[in-house]
């Protein structure tokens, strides 16, 4: 018994392995000499667990009493997550070495921070799911902070971390007005009670802050507030890395948390995630005008993009989770390559993060520019970039479970977003002469780049890759 | 082989078009100068070797969504291979003539290129136009129809820096666009009733059409009525037919070849063309018809009356076709359509003829249009004259009277031969008041045409000396076509009558005219041909559907007089012309001052544009500045501002102010959520 549950979460235990093997490399054998060592060694190994997650078989696998469920589901999200730390811990070595941060602690925090990520969207208990969500959180808070010597470093880390235990304050508090009003912490038994008893005021209740707690992991208006100051003051691959698998994992477990546990409640939570939603789009674009920081406008733009995910959520249909499946995906692809053109803004050799700086880049490397331009094409949602075809999907799902007007405002909301998509891309060819960025590229970087915006040129026209249909499979299993 | 006559003109256009930097401005002429005579000759080839049948030939499909599906095909039968020859000949003699036409045309300037963009676009005319007459269903044939529009929107602005250029091209194609909404209407509505687009596929249904009835501005109607009514306004639209007719005398503004092709021989015909080709739905429309006849008969004699005082040479001749559209429109009403395309291939003939004769004259008169400033030319420019000669006894219809009767073949110019025949079709369908009309606008077109001749070659040079010292006949690349198209004015009547309108006429056009339906009904019709089933056209009621189909063999058998008819309006034309302008050139001026009334009301054109400026004009002009300064400028633009320069940044300016940096604001902006999150709830209650 003990040995097939062993076997069901072998990818965790071997990278909590991993990560407590490799610290205890590090600590004894050379400290920060061995930093590039250990996170060539943690990319091969989040690379190697997606690709065995990936191979494993069909079907759902229920291990330690439903506390952990392997499904479709978590498989989709653990690859994708596991593929996006690999990569952005990947793309961060060459910051880190010129900025004099590369230390041993930052891969091992990431891979501590991705076991977490996969207990979250595997998680098929209350209490598994706020073990997760602890692990990943502690490790983001530190990385957060992780230029200790930086003002601006530890305060994001510090103001991420006092928000973050108010978060998980609510979690709890809503968990356990949950676990009082149904007498269980496991998914299935309290969607069980729900499907018997009806939703009571009392577990409602618990749902309502149980639901604020999430929306604070995926930065979610009016529980977004942290997450300009976190982007703006952490070290950037830290941002990058903020930006996309932590997402990935939060949304993953918001999908489960609402469909498994609270599935006989779609009426209640889609109140609350269309209002989530709806105020995230609006934010999301609307604050995001004002910006002149690159890494401010990146979170405001994850608010939004957050917020367009949540309406595929709160459609509460199997078309509607393929549809935050697909949107993750390809918003983890335009990340990566946003971030990695971020991660080498620099003039003579300082960080650059005002956007004037892109005045005329076009000029000086357009070959960069035209990546950028098309990243930034797609993060407005024109087609026939993937970014266009995502957000269609979300659309179309949320109309088809009758929610049109929040369809519509998504729509508006794009509109109004685009401005400042489409100012970067104005900057760049139509802007003044300015000092022009000096940053050269690495070649994993240029890569990094031109892989991203080509996937999303083109993946519309090669079925996204595949993803469609994977999506589609995941999402199956979260419905029967 | 049919390929290469509609692509070779659309290569060369593009080609010229775009690539004349590299092929040179010599090259692009003669590209598609040489494109287009390849094209001619095929299609001469294609209309001797033709045979009656149908063919089709699919090339692409184009559209298929649903039920509507259309290919782009080439629909060959005699209707079409008819049309291919006029086209192609035509527009290859007026691509050679503007070799020498548009050689130093003093609107341009000295160094500037505006041959390959001239020729460019008369290629592009004739794929366009090429397009539509071998179109296979009416989507097809709406985008040769729409081509043929931008074509001579092109040429008749050609002449870009002439303000008054412009403005004739603008009006050319908006009074189309009115049409062209009837014509789009009709294919609506002929895609509601049959699911179909396709012309075979149409015309298998007009059985079961003629007894449906469809319901239009809300009130139910015979269908194939509305849809031939509808049909017949695009065919106004683009044939000038009265309403619809102003912008073709304004056409003129375009250099002359243009005027020759387009708005003489080709494009203004192809209503003609449309209504010929939807003959199955036509036949069973017999109001429509009637409709058709009334407004060709009125259109005929309108536009002569106003031929009859103008003093532009090319004016008159623009009014000359509007009135010979009319004949071509009557003929297609009483259902006599092998008529209407007789006419229609003689008339291209000699009224492109007259037009290039007319632009020799422009040309050696150093582009002095107007006719009062002629005179005597017919020493300096004989081979002209020669040609305006017999393209004025061809459309004069000088001819032997009952020669048909005589020897079995009329005797007689080109347009004796056809425009009498739809004279005394018009007869014989029992369309009495057309046919009167018909007969005196025959009178008033002798008068004009003579008129023309008589003040522009005969008497003493008026006008400026120095001009008159300086006129030369044109070159031979203009007067070759000149010569084509007189064998063409002298012959073609005579050489096709008997193919098109005579005892070959049925077999000649086969399945083309009325459809194959209508082939068999006339088989059991027999010889019941000539007791009166035309009735119904003249008069209006509903009536046998045959009678149509009849007036093919029983115009041989109309009265005497009916026969003489058109010929003593022809003599009488003839006289009074050369009373007033050869006898006593003082009288026309006294005439006109004796009816100053009547005078101006012809000079001015029955005043339609007056009235049409008034009614439609300034009040679309009205409206539109309205929604422009109001709508657009002040709602839409001040909406849109509003919101983007006004709401949203202040509403980013909140959001950032919000965005204070200070940690108790941030959880209090969580707390603040969550309350009213839960008193939602609260209020609400569970769901």
């Amino acid at each position: 018994m003990l040995s097939e549950n062993l076997t069901i979460v072998l990818p965790e235990l071997l990278l909590a392995g991993y990560a407590m093997a490799a610290l205890m490399f590090g600590v004894f054998m050379g400290k920060d000499r061995q930093a590039e060592l250990i996170l060539y060694g943690t990319v091969v190994v989040l690379a190697v667990l997606a690709l065995m997650i990936g191979v494993r078989p069909e079907g759902t696998h229920v291990a330690f009493n439903g506390a952990f469920v392997d499904d479709g589901f978590s498989r989709f999200a653990k690859v994708t997550l596991l593929l996006g730390s690999a990569v952005m811990l990947l793309l961060s070595r060459e910051y880190l070495k010129r900025h004099d941060l590369m230390k041993f602690e930052f891969p091992v925090l990431i891979a501590l921070a991705s076991v977490g990520m996969m207990m979250m969207v595997s998680a098929g208990d209350l209490m598994s799911l706020y073990m997760g969500l602890e692990l990943q959180s502690l490790a983001l808070y530190v990385v957060a902070a992780f230029r200790r010597d930086s003002l601006r470093s530890t305060e994001a880390g510090l103001k991420y971390f006092v928000l973050g235990a108010l978060s998980s304050g609510l979690l709890l508090y809503g968990a356990s007005f949950v676990y009082g009003y149904t007498g269980t912490t496991v998914f299935s038994g309290i969607s069980a009670v729900i499907v018997e008893e009806g939703v009571s005021m009392g577990l409602l209740i618990g749902l309502v802050f149980m639901t604020t707690g999430l929306a604070f992991k995926i930065s979610a208006a009016p529980f977004h507030m942290w997450t300009p100051d976190v982007y703006e003051g952490s070290p950037t691959p830290v941002t990058a890395f903020f930006a996309t698998a932590p997402k990935v994992a939060a949304a993953g477990m918001f999908a489960r948390v609402m469909l498994d546990g609270f599935g006989g409640a779609v009426a209640d939570w889609q109140q609350i995630l269309t209002f989530l939603a709806i105020l995230s789009m609006f934010i999301g674009s609307i604050a995001a005008i004002g910006q002149t920081n690159i890494k401010r406008l990146m979170a405001y733009s994850s608010i939004g993009h957050m917020g367009f995910a949540l309406v595929g959520l709160a459609a509460g249909t199997q078309a509607g989770v393929a549809a935050l499946l697909i949107y993750l995906a390809v918003y983890v692809v335009m990340n990566v390559g946003t971030f990695t053109f971020i991660l080498n803004m620099e003039r003579d050799g300082r960080p650059i993060t005002d956007i004037s700086a892109l005045n005329q880049y076009s000029s000086v490397a357009p070959g960069r520019a035209f990546a950028l331009a098309i990243l930034m094409f797609s993060l407005a949602g024109i087609p026939p970039m993937l970014g266009f075809f995502s957000k269609y999907y979300v659309f179309s799902a949320a109309v088809d479970a009758g929610l049109i007007w929040l369809a519509v405002l998504g729509v508006v909301a794009s509109v109004i977003g685009a401005f400042y998509y489409l100012r970067i891309i104005k900057l760049m060819y139509f802007g003044e002469e300015v000092d022009p960025l000096t940053g050269r590229m690495p070649v994993t970087h240029r890569v990094a780049l031109a892989l991203s915006s080509a996937a999303l040129l083109l993946g519309a026209f090669v079925q996204m890759f595949g993803v469609e249909a994977l999506a589609t499979q995941a999402a199956a299993s979260l419905f029967n | 082989m049919y390929h290469i006559i509609l692509f070779a003109p659309l290569l060369a256009a593009i080609i010229a078009g775009f690539g004349w930097r590299v092929i040179s401005e010599k090259g692009a002429q003669f590209l598609t100068t040489g494109s287009v005579i390849l094209a001619a000759f095929l299609s001469w080839i294609a209309f001797i070797t033709a045979d009656s049948g149908l063919q089709i030939i699919t090339i692409a499909r184009w559209i298929d969504s649903g039920s509507m599906v259309a290919d782009w095909a080439i629909r060959v039968d005699m209707l079409t291979n008819v049309m291919l020859v006029v086209i192609t000949t035509v527009s290859a003699l007026v691509h050679l003539y503007s070799f020498g036409y548009m050689d130093n045309d003093p609107q341009w300037r000295k160094g500037e290129v505006y041959k390959p963009r001239f020729f460019a676009y008369l290629s592009f005319f004739t794929f366009a136009m090429l397009m539509l007459v071998t179109a296979d269903n009416l989507v097809q044939m709406f985008f040769g129809w729409e081509g043929v529009g931008v074509a001579s929107y092109l040429l008749i602005g050609f002449y870009w820096r002439k303000p008054t250029a412009g403005a004739a091209a603008m009006k050319a194609f908006i009074v189309n666009r009115v049409g062209d909404f009837g014509f789009a209407l009709g294919i609506f509505a002929l895609f509601l009733l049959t699911d179909s687009v396709d012309f075979t596929t149409i015309f298998g249904e007009v059985g079961h059409l003629a007894a449906t009835t469809i319901n239009f501005l809300g009130m139910e109607l015979p269908a194939l009525e509305v849809v031939g009514f509808l049909l017949f306004i695009g065919a106004m639209g683009k044939s000038a037919q009265l309403l619809l007719h102003t912008w073709l005398p304004d056409a003129m503004e375009g250099p002359t070849p243009v005027s020759a092709l387009i708005h003489a021989a080709t494009m203004v015909t192809a209503g003609v063309f449309l209504v010929c080709r939807m003959s199955p739905i036509f036949e069973e429309a017999i109001y429509a018809s009637a409709f058709i006849t009334t407004i060709g008969a009125i259109t005929a004699f309108f536009a002569a009356t106003v031929g009859l005082v103008q003093n532009d040479i090319k004016r008159v001749i623009a009014y000359s076709t509007c009135s010979q559209l009319g004949y071509m429109f009557v003929a297609a009403g009483v259902g006599f359509y092998q008529a209407a395309m007789f006419h229609l291939f003689t008339h291209a003939a000699f009224k492109a003829m007259l037009f290039l004769g007319a632009g020799s004259v422009i040309h050696a008169m150093h582009h002095e249009q107007d006719m009062r400033n002629y005179g005597g030319l017919r020493h300096k420019i004989p081979k002209t004259f020669w040609a305006m000669m017999l393209g004025t006894l061809a459309i004069t219809g000088v001819g032997i009277p009952f020669s048909y009767d005589l020897i079995g073949l009329p005797i007689g110019f080109a347009g004796f031969v056809s425009k009498d025949a739809i004279i005394e079709g018009a007869f014989a369908g029992h369309a009495y008041f057309a046919f009167t009309a018909l007969v005196v606008a025959a009178l008033f077109t002798s008068f004009y045409s003579w008129r023309l001749m008589f003040l522009t070659f005969y008497g003493k040079p008026r006008g400026d000396q120095h001009t008159h010292d300086h006129a030369h006949e044109s070159p031979w690349v203009m007067t070759v076509p000149l010569g084509v198209l007189a064998i063409g004015a002298v012959f073609a009547g005579m050489l096709y009558y008997n193919s098109f309108v005579g005892h070959d006429a049925e077999e000649f056009f086969g399945d083309a005219i009325g459809g194959p339906a209508v082939v068999e009904l006339h088989a059991e019709a027999g010889d019941a041909v000539d007791d009166g089933h035309g009735e119904v056209v003249a008069d209006g009621h509903a009536g046998d559907e045959h009678a149509d189909d009849s007036v093919l063999h029983s115009y041989h058998y109309v009265p005497s007089w009916v026969k003489l008819a058109p010929f003593i309006a022809m003599l009488a034309g003839l006289g009074i012309a050369y009373q007033l302008y050869i006898r006593s050139p003082q009288t026309p001026a006294r005439l006109g001052a004796a009816l100053p009334g009547l005078y101006r009301f012809l000079l001015n054109k029955w005043y339609f544009d007056e009235i049409y400026d008034v009614l439609f004009v300034r009040s679309s002009k009205w409206l539109g500045r309205f929604l422009w300064r109001k709508g657009d400028g002040a709602v839409i633009d001040g909406g849109i501002n509003g919101l983007a320069m006004g709401i949203i940044p202040f509403l980013t300016r909140i959001a950032g102010r919000a965005q204070s940096g200070y940690v108790f604001h941030y959880a209090f902006a969580m707390i603040a959520g969550l309350v009213a999150i839960i008193t939602w709830f609260a209020i609400r209650g569970a769901s």
